[in-house]
């Protein structure tokens, strides 16, 4: 099949479906590939560079479209460019099918395959062509560069000659990937990050990236995972205890960066008109939900603006493309990831399963027929989170009153322990004579010493503990020495055996301890 | 005949045991505290050389010379691997040694008793020991207890040799590893322990040399059994109970020659066996009992079906897997040390970590065949210690983990011991490796593990089998690392 990458027609979009990269990945999969010329040049991929990795140059979308079997693009196509297309191809981009039913329907009726990138189910075997992920990765970094393109500070903190420099304090709303790759880039610049989350099994992960989870005391929890790993909508009352928490800490962060997304409604507004208005002078905000209508009351989707108190919130919705030739590397990679699902044999022809979950979530418009929505896929998507159990808080009375109990039961059972010891002892010594007895007591303290002594030894050294332990236990050679200077023949000879296996073992146990033991160093 | 300055150097050897013990806490001091035992244990010999064991002192030292000789070269002789049968093989001339020594009381016994007055008089050195419980007022009582004492170290010592001597047989390969019972099982046993018993009532009214003869043999017959009736997986349990064994009978005839030094160390030694068979123990989730009568039992149910298929990888995958990851868990098993792979793990190790890699080791407990078993081999492949951690310090990490190696483990990576309830190792606690990104599991062959039960593991989505030995598969893998 060949397959074929047009130039973005949307204005501004610099990215490219089809890198010199990736043509060479999809050779291997048994396709040829034909390129519209100039469409790399945006981000950093001239026609020369194509044509050296086997990609054929065509001077027009025209010629794309009349040569090629599998179109792929970054942007899905408007009304214009979908009708461009040949019937019976197969388009590959991002589509987003519930905002754009219209094109939809007008690409089933000319019966076009639909593979919308933005339908890939999440799941643990899909990873590799979630583009969404990959993109929101870019945007999370981008954000961030962003802010401090537009911040009149160091985000590390700097103790130098000319004075002291505090470090920055980010504010991440939304730990998605996005979130996640914004936690992680400004925690690498050096600044104090704190990130927030509705979810919170995500705690882990921001704690992870080297951020400070910003904890909200409420009760009702939900579970994000059944939403496929999104947020859903909250309840009235934990958005008052979220914007409370957000007034708190407003006067504080020097740079916001929102990405709180609902799947299929209007970004969620967290960051009010009265925050912004709380925020120092030369504050930034990054609203990576723009292009949904922003986190932020004041966004202004991509533009920057300036409020009266001095903050810059910033609501461009094209950070992947602001960073095109990067976007352009991840994005065709996820594409040729999902081609080769599509070409499971490898031989360049590719086989459209509908059986399979990932392809058939994807698809969109398959045969003439609108496929969209899929049915839900058979693997859940990502485990249910098992509920926590939480331990009790306990007040400081209950606390005291069970450590008191606790002691009283330790104390019980050792004056317990201690004497029934010391009855058996007191019957043992009223039967046995005195210089029984006298080993008796030594016996019994080197069985208490051995017992405290020996909980110490570190496990990894159990082998050497064995082995200076059988090393010792040859003090039975004290035995045979006494015994050695007897009378009697065969007692000599006995004693004189023991003495030599001692000997043995004296010097094979010590030597291999020490061996061992001259084994252990340290990196 | 009284002997202070004996006595004095007792008292120091038996710190300079204890202190020997306490120092094995960690590593570094662990260095210093072989020197306090075997500065412990030169004091103790030399004391007695001096003291009561006066007589014929030379050939005392001639036959220390020569065993030591003996231990020296077989010590710098054995490999790490082989450590686990040399422990064995030591812990059984412990035995035999004990069984001597209180053969030797009882024929000096029943010697000093047949002697007229004249020559308990003239007796010397241990006889005259004996000469004085004799002519002790309590004289009855003193006898008993001898008595008592003498037929327990025997018997201690009897079943410390032959199941010593089966261990070592089992670890070497010279005896098939599993578990074998007699027709009649643990009857046999307790028939031999009753006969035991009721041997050492006769012997207590006699003072026969049969019936102790006879007592020995049923102890010789008790640690034969024992032992081979415990399969291979439980040989920690087995050679640390051992070593405890060696303990107790080195304190029973301590009480019989009163020799306090004796008890201490016996005594000291054997609660150390104890613990340590309790740690391997509760490592296995298994309660000592159940380990000593040997086998798994208690299956409640039929295991539960293992679905899916075993997925085989090449060098060449697992390389370039390793060359993607940053976070990277080994967890070595008893496959490792039969193939001798040590080497090649610590090199694969350097390799990775050049790479600026976060590599670790994973330890369980009962790894191995012998308690710390993988520490050693290691440290003598020359892998730092602070990169090898516990079960419980390193099973929290595998969800973060990309990329875990088992390497000749089997059962300590079940899943199924969590998974299963009708599992014969449920609830023994194993290492998660499932739960990192990737698994890839290094083993000869198709084969089950020592337990003979099916690993769910192999079978998980994630995991990739890495056939062949464990040594070549490595040294294989070696030069693809970049």
């Amino acid at each position: 099949m060949k397959i074929g990458a047009l130039t973005e027609v949307f204005p501004g979009e610099n990215r490219v479906a089809m890198t010199p990269d990736s043509a060479a990945q999809l050779a291997k999969l048994g396709h040829s590939s034909c390129i519209q010329s100039g469409a790399g040049a945006k981000a950093g991929f001239s026609d020369a560079t194509y044509a050296a990795a086997g990609v054929e140059v065509l001077p027009d979308a025209a010629a794309v479209i009349a040569a090629a079997d599998v179109i792929v693009k970054v942007r899905g196509p408007d009304a214009a460019e979908l009708a461009t297309l040949q019937d019976g191809q197969t388009l590959i981009s991002f589509f987003w099918p519930a905002q754009n039913p219209e094109l939809l329907e007008a690409a089933a009726k000319k019966n076009l395959t639909i593979v919308a990138m933005d339908m890939v189910p999440r799941i643990s075997r899909a990873q590799k062509m979630d583009a969404l992920s990959s993109m929101a990765n870019i945007a999370g970094y981008r954000a961030v560069i962003e802010a401090g393109n537009n911040f009149g500070r160091f985000f590390t903190g700097q103790v130098t000659a000319a004075g002291k420099v505090p470090p920055a304090k980010v504010l991440i709303v939304g730990a998605g990937v996005a979130g996640l790759a914004a936690i992680g880039t400004s925690v690498s610049l050096g600044a104090i990050v704190h990130a927030f989350d509705v979810r919170p099994e995500v705690a882990e992960q921001i704690e992870s990236m080297g951020a400070n989870f910003v904890f909200l005391e409420f009760e009702q929890t939900q579970d994000g995972a059944a939403t496929g790993g999104y947020a859903a909508p909250s309840s009235p009352e934990f958005r008052e205890k979220q914007l409370a928490k957000f007034r708190e800490l407003a006067p504080e962060m020097d740079i916001v960066i929102t990405t709180a997304l609902i799947p299929g409604r209007p970004a969620p507004k967290l960051w009010t008109e009265d925050m912004v208005k709380m925020m120092k002078p030369g504050s930034v905000i990054v609203d990576l939900a723009a292009e949904r209508g922003g986190n932020c009351d004041l966004t202004v989707p991509d533009q920057k603006i300036v409020t009266d108190n001095g903050v810059t919130i910033i609501g461009y919705t094209d950070f992947p493309s602001r960073m095109a030739t990067q976007a352009s590397t991840l994005y065709s990679t996820n594409i040729r990831h999902m081609l080769s699902d599509l070409t499971p044999k490898k031989d360049g022809v590719i086989a459209h399963n509908m059986e399979d979950d990932v392809i058939r979530g994807a698809t969109a418009a398959h045969m003439g027929a609108v496929t969209y929505p899929p049915p839900p896929p058979k693997i859940a998507a990502i485990a249910a989170a098992k509920p926590k159990e939480k331990a009790k808080e306990l007040t400081p009375e209950e606390r005291r009153a069970k450590e008191v109990a606790e002691f009283k039961a330790q104390t019980r059972n050792q004056v317990g322990l201690l004497a029934i010891g010391g009855g058996l002892m007191l019957l043992a010594g009223l039967y046995a004579p005195a210089s029984f007895m006298s080993h008796f007591i030594v016996f019994v303290l080197a069985v208490f010493v051995g017992f405290q002594v020996i909980w110490n030894v570190s496990h990894s050294l159990h082998t050497p503990l064995m082995a200076v332990t059988n090393a010792i236990s040859s003090i039975i050679i004290l035995g045979a020495l006494m015994q050695i200077g007897s009378g009697s023949f065969l007692v000599i000879i006995l004693a004189a055996l023991s003495v030599f296996m001692a000997g043995i073992n004296i010097f094979g146990g010590f030597m291999v301890t020490r061996r061992m033991l001259a084994m252990f160093q340290k990196s | 005949m009284e002997f202070g300055f004996t006595t004095a150097a007792y008292v120091v050897a038996a710190v300079l045991f204890i202190l020997s013990l306490g120092g094995l806490s960690g590593q570094e001091s662990a260095k210093r505290a072989v020197w306090y035992g075997i500065v412990g244990m030169a004091l103790a010999v030399a004391a007695t050389l001096y003291g009561p064991g006066e007589g014929l002192w030379w050939l005392s030292i001639v036959l220390i010379a020569g065993g030591g000789v003996l231990g020296w070269i077989v010590a710098q002789r054995v490999q790490m691997t082989e450590m686990p049968q040399l422990v064995a093989a030591m812990h059984s001339l412990v035995g035999l040694a004990a069984v001597f020594i209180g053969y030797n009381t009882h024929i000096e016994l029943a010697a000093v008793q047949g002697m007229d007055e004249a020559a308990r008089a003239a007796a010397a050195g241990f006889a005259q020991t004996l000469v004085h419980k004799l002519e002790d007022p309590q004289s009855g009582a003193l006898i008993s207890i001898l008595r008592v004492e003498t037929f327990l170290g025997v018997f201690i010592g009897a079943v410390t040799f032959t199941g010593s001597v089966i261990a070592f047989g089992k670890l070497a390969g010279k005896v098939d590893g599993k578990a074998k019972k007699l027709p009649g099982g643990h009857l046999l046993n307790a028939a031999a322990a009753i006969i035991s018993v009721v041997l050492l009532v006769v012997y207590l009214q006699s003072g026969s040399s049969l019936a102790l003869i006879g007592m020995t043999l049923a102890a010789l017959f008790i640690g034969y059994h024992l032992i081979m009736g415990i399969g291979g997986a439980d040989m920690p349990v087995v050679v640390s109970m051992l070593n405890s064994y060696s303990g107790w009978a080195a304190a029973a005839i301590g009480f019989s020659l009163s020799n306090d030094l004796l008890i201490v160390v016996g005594a000291l030694v054997g609660s150390s066996g104890a613990i340590l068979s309790y740690i391997m123990c509760k490592a296995m989730n298994r309660s000592f009992i159940s380990v000593i009568l040997g086998g798994f039992g208690g299956t409640t149910g039929p295991a539960m079906e293992v679905t899916g298929e075993q997925i085989a990888i090449d060098a060449e995958g697992v390389a370039a897997a390793l060359n993607d990851a940053d976070s990277i868990i080994i967890i070595p098993g008893y496959g490792m040390a039969v193939a001798q792979a040590q080497q090649s793990v610590s090199e694969l190790t350097r390799k990775l970590r050049a790479k600026g890699k976060n590599v670790r080791f994973a330890i369980h407990p009962v790894a191995g065949r012998l308690p710390g078993h993988m520490n050693v081999l290691l440290a003598e492949a020359k892998v730092p210690y602070d990169i090898v951690l516990e079960m419980d310090e390193i099973n929290e990490d595998f969800p973060e983990t990309d990329v875990a190696i088992v390497i000749g483990s089997n059962d300590i990576v079940n899943p199924a011991a969590q998974e299963d309830p009708n599992s014969p190792i449920a609830g023994m606690p194993v290492l998660e490796c499932w739960k990192a990104k990737q698994v890839f599991v290094s083993k000869r062959g198709q084969g089950t593990g020592y337990s003979g039960i099916e690993n769910p593991l192999f079978y998980k989505e994630n995991t990739r089998m890495f056939y062949g030995d464990a040594k070549k598969s490595l040294d294989a893998l070696l030069p693809m690392i970049e």
